[in-house]
Order: structure tokens, then C-alpha cells, then sequence
């Protein structure tokens, strides 16, 4: 057979070499591109073919998803029959069970609010940012009641609900707390910027569950004899400082990370304090530090199981009851578990949400 | 044409003035600060007196009539609540720094897995931070405290290592040394051997800065440290009996035992605070420039020594200070030892001897002191190896 010959610039394209595309490739350049890195591929298959199968055996094929009590599950698997049992608590905790369509009106509404402040696209946003800010107060109204509304002691409030409670206002309440500690700490005025120092520090400086004891313990002493006030709302006033003194600290950065110019320019503009800081200084070093906001709400809302600690019964609080509870004994395993993915869900939402929002506010800086 | 407004009123005057008004803004500062203290403070006195407490300290010299665990000093039920508060200490500070330890370790593991480019361990290490990330750390501790007391055998049933260490839901059982009269000789020639080590090491370098004569230094000083002392310890006759533990009744006797608390609360807080890490050390690596490692290829400085000598060097003055709060965090951390029972600061002082003897000012106060401390002494020690690394400049 004769060699076919073409004229300058009319070859067909042949297709790429074998061995640069599929799956072939992608396995060679991923994960044999070397002695070193196929062993330590092998052994990693090794080692998922160890856990990976026994793992999903347990957790679903030999498991139990419905029954009443321990003795209906199967004893090689898991055991979530728990879940149906006990799904009510997980949410509501011990909120009146006829009460309920309050809890789920307030978080219908949260959800309306969350997405007028996180969608800047939604209808009317105006409006909605309106409702949102004054969304804490319809929410505490609609889970505690008075005004009209059955009153409902925050000892009953539980389980999911009562993490969302903790952390909405947590959220809420230490983001503004925390850049007013931030600013302070900035201050000339050397009063106002080590007392906000001492205060960072100290919160800083020891572990959250002392701050709740105290809470529980010891706040009645400080107060005017005679007054008594809700562990609840103390938990969160707590609960709020401690976030606020670590919001603080990202906030700092956030300033500190901006350069000098720009205050020097709103001054010779002739911009007063309040001004500069809210047209100039904030906008920026809050775009800054929005990775490290959304950690510190994560760390919030992470932390707000450790109410436990001082009787509050959160999902985490909920599950540590199950497990000693007699009809479910040993099942320690699949309630953390059940309440592990809860909360990997919301976190690992906020963690997506914050690279949408840098992403969304990367202007202008992108090279 | 408007005339600048003049104000006779002396108060608007002083603050329409810079200086004036911050003096002004600060005394009103102070002033509320001032009255807010003191408030709270005679609240406090009225209402401690109203219920006949004061604040004292004396306690701590009573009896504290219950039992710690694990207790690393000579402690038991008659001793009284300072003691516990140390043994509780100790505790904590044991727990911190086992976990800081293993934390480095993994996390660095982890950031290095992270920037592999095998697309298997990259996703496994991805997979990993991300889970323990976002789930709270009590939980970790709570589940894995879980899964030890039950799924691991009964001391019957006990995972057995040679018949030297074992491992079941009463914990990790090993054998505890007993020292000799002779084993001081041991111990004198491990401490001579950390001064030779420490003298040498700065005399290689000067050797190398001047003829650029390089010893195997690393070599020269283990064998200092490990191997003379291991030959001392067989010339003495091995002066150190081990009391290995075995299964009399239903229980291990003799030996030591690692509890199941410890080694839920160690795991759990390396494993969460690894993860932390992992990002971190990623985060410090992938920042240093790429010039600098093909710098060193173009110099012809093998790999593994440019890992040692540009890249890491580097990346470490990224990563201490993120890293120094991860210790904190852990630090801090380690008080949730009491959603398991684990015998710590915040258990002991701050829990049973509280509810023992009803001072919860004093208590809370020494334990908040305590953590300060310990925050303190870590800030502190960070921020020196912080300034060690840090780039010298003109």
C-alpha cells in the first residue's frame, strides 16, 4: 500500500496519543505516576477496602431502620431504629407537642429572613432586610410566647430548635458587638482600648464551659438581690460575648490589613469618625475578613453543644440522654452518629456559603 | 458670605476640639466602667452576705474526701482540695500537651497529604478535614469515648500483645517500671548526654560556618543520648524491674493503665485539632513562592534538603501564628474532658470540690486564673519560637 500524501494544511487531525487521554492517563498521572506514589495508592485502596465494606455493611445493610425498642434490631448492624422513636425530640425537644406549629412558623420565617440577608437577589429586599432585622424578636415571641401567645418555659425548649435559638442569636447579636470591641481595641482613647483589650483577652482566654458555669452558677450573685432571670437568656448573653470577643479578633484583622491611606483620604475629606468607618473603613476590612466571620459563626454554632454541660438538652444533650436510656441501650455509636451528619450539614453549608460570598465579593482585587 | 460660626457655649467648644473631646468621651468612659464594676461588685456583697459566705480561700486545706482516678502524685481520698486541684491540673496539662504533640504530628501529615499529588490521598485527607471540621468537637470526644468503653472486649476478652500490654474497655493496660537504687547512673548519663548533645550541635555549626567541615551530627548526638545510656542501663544489670500487669478475677492487676477517658479525650482532641492543622500547614506551604523551590533546583540543591532548608523555613513563619491558636483552642478544649469523666481542673476544683464545699466564687475564680495561665504560658512560648523564625530584616 502506498503512502497517501497531502497538500500543506489538509491532513485530517489524527486523533490525541492513546496515552494522554481516558482513563488510562488520568490513572497514570493521577495515581501511579511513580514507584513511591503506587505503593502508597495501593496501600490506601488497602486500607478503604478494609473499612469502606465492613463500614456500609453495619450502617445499612444489616441494619434496622424501623422497631420500638433495642430487641427489634438486628445485632450485627446499626441500630436507627431510635430515629422514628425519637425523631420528635431531636427537633422540638420538650416543646408542647400542640404548641408545635410555633416552632415550625418561626423557622419557616427564619427561613425567609436567612434568605433576605444571604440572596441579594431576592424580591424587595428593602423590605425584607427590614423583616429580617427585626426578626429575633418575632422569633423569641413565637417560641416563648406572652402577648397573646401561650407562654412556654425555656426549660422545654430542646434538641434542634434550641441549637438554632443559640446560634441565630448568637449570630445575630455578635457580629455588631464584635466590630464595636474591634474599633475600640483600634481606639486612641487608651481607656476604651484596654478595656476592650482586657476584655478580648480574658474571653479569649478561658474555655467556654467555665463562662456557661458561671452562667448557671454564679450570675445570680452579681445581680440585684431578688432578681432572677432565665438560664436560657443568660446562656445566650454567654453564649454571645464569648463569639463576640472572637469576632473581634477577625474583624482586627480585617482593619489592620487595610492600609493607612485610606483613613488618611476619608479624613481629608473631611469625613468624621462615624463616617469614615461606615463608608470607607467597614465596607472594606468586613470584605476582608469574611472567611474568618464565617468560622467564627461556625465555631458558634459548633460550640453551642456544649450547653449540655449545664443540663440544656440539645440534639448532641438529646442523644446523650438516648444512650442511657434502658429501651435503647449501647447505641451510643449510632446516635452520635445521627447527630454528627445534622451537624455536618449546616456547617459544611456555611463553610460553601462563605467561598460563594468571597468569590462574589473577590472585585477588583483579582489579578 | 458666612462667618465661621463662633460658639461661646464652653461645652460645645471643648467639643468641637479634638483633644478635648477624648479626654471628654474617656472620663464618660470610665465613669460607666467605673460605676458598672461597682455595682456588680456590691450586688455581689449584699447578696453573699444576705446568705452568710464570704470569700475565702481556706477550703482549699480541707479534706476533699473523694477519689480522682488517675492521679500522676500521691493522692487519695484524705488528701485535701489543693491536692486535688493539682492532681486535676496535672491532668489537664497531660491531656494538652500528649494532644498538642499528636495534633502537630497529624496535622501535618495531613497538610502534606492535602498537596499530594496522588488524587487517592489528596481526597482522603479532603474527606477527613472536612467531616472532623464540621462537627463539633464534644461530639468527637463523646462518640469516641463511645465506641472504646463499647466495642472493645472485657478485661477477659482483652486484645492481648505479647502478654506484656493489653487493650480492653477498662482501658490500655501496660507495664509500670519500677526503678532500682543503681538507675540514677542511667538517668545522669541521659542528662550528660543532652549537654554533649546541645554543646555539639552548636560547635558543628561553627566548624561548618568556618572550613565548611560538616559532621554527622544527628548520628553523634542520638548516640549520645539513647545509645550510651541504653549500654550503661545493660552494664548496670538493667536496674529497672517491670511490673507487668495480668488478669486476676475479673480485673487486671499490677502495672499501669492508660484509661479509656484519656485516651477518648487525647484522640479526639488531636484528631478535631489535626484537622485544623492540616489546613494551616497546607495554606503555609502552597503560599511560599515557586521561584524559591526552582531557585533551589537551579542551585542544584537536592530535594529533600530544599523541603528543609528554603521551603519549610518559610512556610513555618506562615503557619506559627494560626498554629499557636490551634494550641490554645486545644488547651482550652481539653475542659469538655468532663462530659466523660475525665478528672480534670475543670472536674475537680470546679466540680466535685464545688459542689463539696458550695464556694463557687473561689473555685470558678482559681480555674478561670488557671486557664489564663495556661494560655499565658502558650502565647508566650509561641510567640518567642514566633520571633526566632521570623525573617531578620535590616
Amino acid at each position: 500500500m502506498t503512502e497517501q500524501t497531502y497538500a500543506p494544511g489538509t491532513h485530517p487531525d489524527l486523533p490525541p496519543p492513546s496515552d494522554t487521554i481516558g482513563l488510562i492517563h488520568w490513572l497514570k498521572t493521577n495515581l501511579f505516576s511513580s514507584p513511591v506514589n503506587s505503593v502508597v495508592t495501593l496501600v490506601a485502596i488497602y486500607l478503604l477496602y478494609l473499612a469502606l465494606p465492613s463500614a456500609f455493611n453495619w450502617l445499612f445493610i444489616d441494619a434496622t431502620y424501623v422497631g420500638e425498642t433495642r430487641k427489634d434490631c438486628a445485632q450485627e448492624g446499626a441500630c436507627m431504629a431510635f430515629i422514628g422513636e425519637r425523631f420528635n425530640l431531636f427537633v422540638y425537644g420538650f416543646y408542647p407537642a400542640e404548641l408545635r406549629w410555633r416552632v415550625n412558623l418561626a423557622a419557616i420565617l427564619l427561613a425567609v429572613a436567612g434568605a433576605a440577608v444571604l440572596w441579594d437577589k431576592i424580591p424587595a429586599r428593602k423590605h425584607m432586610l427590614k423583616f429580617a432585622l427585626a426578626y429575633p424578636l418575632i422569633g423569641a415571641w413565637l417560641l416563648s410566647g406572652g402577648f397573646g401567645l401561650e407562654s412556654v418555659g425555656t426549660h422545654l425548649f430542646g434538641g434542634l430548635m434550641l441549637t438554632l435559638t443559640i446560634g441565630v442569636t448568637g449570630i445575630a447579636f455578635s457580629l455588631p458587638l464584635g466590630i464595636l470591641l474591634a474599633l475600640g481595641r483600634q481606639s486612641q482613647l487608651p481607656i476604651i482600648k484596654y478595656f476592650c483589650i482586657g476584655f478580648i483577652e480574658f474571653i479569649r482566654g478561658v474555655p467556654l464551659i467555665t463562662l456557661l458555669f458561671v452562667a448557671s452558677t454564679m450570675l445570680s450573685y452579681f445581680l440585684p438581690p431578688g432578681t432572677t432571670f432565665d438560664l436560657l437568656l443568660r446562656v445566650l448573653i454567654m453564649v454571645t460575648l464569648f463569639a463576640s470577643a472572637y469576632m473581634a479578633e477577625v474583624v482586627r484583622g480585617g482593619l489592620q490589613a487595610l492600609p493607612k491611606g485610606q483613613l488618611e483620604a476619608a479624613d481629608s475629606l473631611g469625613l468624621n469618625y462615624g463616617q469614615a468607618m461606615r463608608f470607607i473603613i467597614l465596607p472594606q476590612a468586613l470584605k476582608i475578613s469574611i472567611p474568618g466571620i464565617v468560622n467564627t459563626f461556625i465555631g458558634l454554632y459548633k460550640d453551642s453543644t456544649l450547653v449540655i454541660v449545664i443540663g440544656l438538652l440539645d440534639p448532641l444533650g438529646i442523644g446523650r440522654a438516648s444512650v442511657a436510656d434502658s429501651a435503647w441501650l449501647g447505641l451510643s455509636t449510632e446516635v452520635y452518629l445521627f447527630v454528627a451528619v445534622f451537624f455536618f450539614i449546616s456547617c459544611f453549608g456555611m463553610a460553601r456559603y462563605s467561598l460563594y460570598l468571597e468569590n462574589k465579593l473577590n472585585t477588583g482585587h483579582k489579578r | 458670605m458666612s462667618t465661621p460660626t463662633s460658639n461661646t457655649n464652653p461645652l460645645l467648644r471643648a467639643w468641637y476640639n479634638k483633644e478635648a473631646r477624648s479626654i471628654i468621651v474617656q472620663i464618660i468612659a470610665a465613669a460607666l466602667i467605673i460605676s458598672f464594676f461597682a455595682y456588680v461588685i456590691n450586688n455581689a456583697v449584699v447578696n453573699l452576705t444576705a446568705i452568710g459566705k464570704d470569700i475565702d480561700f481556706g477550703f482549699l486545706w480541707q479534706n476533699a474526701s473523694y477519689d480522682i482516678n488517675q492521679h500522676l502524685i500521691e493522692y487519695s481520698s484524705t488528701s485535701n482540695h489543693f491536692t486535688a486541684m493539682i492532681v486535676g491540673l496535672i491532668n489537664t496539662l497531660l491531656v494538652a500537651g500528649a494532644g498538642i504533640m499528636l495534633a502537630t504530628i497529624l496535622g501535618f501529615i495531613l497538610g502534606v497529604m492535602r498537596l499530594s499529588n496522588n488524587w487517592l490521598t489528596q481526597k482522603i485527607a479532603y474527606v477527613y478535614i472536612e467531616y472532623i471540621r464540621n462537627v463539633p468537637v464534644l461530639l468527637h470526644i463523646l462518640l469516641l469515648h463511645g465506641l472504646i468503653v463499647s466495642s472493645l472486649p472485657r478485661p477477659k476478652g482483652s486484645f492481648n500483645f505479647g502478654d506484656v500490654f493489653f487493650l480492653n474497655n477498662r482501658g490500655f493496660q501496660l507495664p509500670s517500671p519500677d526503678f532500682q537504687s543503681l538507675f540514677w547512673i542511667v538517668g545522669a548519663f541521659v542528662i550528660a548526654g543532652i549537654a554533649f548533645a546541645w554543646w555539639f550541635g552548636h560547635h558543628a555549626q561553627k566548624v561548618q560556618d568556618e572550613t565548611g567541615k560538616a559532621y554527622p551530627v544527628a548520628m553523634i548526638n542520638i548516640a549520645a543520648i539513647v545509645l550510651l545510656p541504653l549500654v550503661v542501663y545493660f552494664v548496670l544489670g538493667s536496674p529497672i524491674e517491670w511490673d507487668v500487669p495480668a488478669l486476676k478475677g475479673f480485673n487486671f492487676k499490677g502495672g499501669m493503665v492508660i484509661r479509656p477517658e484519656f485516651i477518648a479525650l487525647w484522640l479526639a482532641l488531636s484528631f478535631y485539632t489535626a484537622a485544623f492543622i492540616g489546613e494551616i500547614v497546607r495554606a503555609g506551604i502552597v503560599a511560599i513562592n515557586h521561584g524559591q523551590t526552582e531557585a533551589a533546583q537551579a542551585l542544584g540543591i537536592s530535594n529533600s534538603r530544599t523541603l528543609k532548608l528554603v521551603v519549610i523555613p518559610q512556610a513555618l513563619r506562615v503557619i506559627i501564628p494560626p498554629l499557636t491558636s490551634q494550641y490554645l483552642n486545644l488547651a482550652k478544649n481539653s475542659s469538655l474532658a468532663l462530659a466523660i469523666g475525665y478528672m480534670d481542673i475543670v472536674a475537680t476544683i470546679g466540680g466535685i470540690s464545688l459542689n463539696q464545699t458550695g464556694r463557687e466564687m473561689e473555685c470558678m475564680l482559681i480555674v478561670m486564673a488557671i486557664y489564663l495561665a495556661i494560655s499565658l504560658l502558650i502565647s508566650s512560648v509561641m510567640n518567642w519560637y514566633n520571633n526566632r523564625m521570623q525573617l531578620v530584616e535590616r
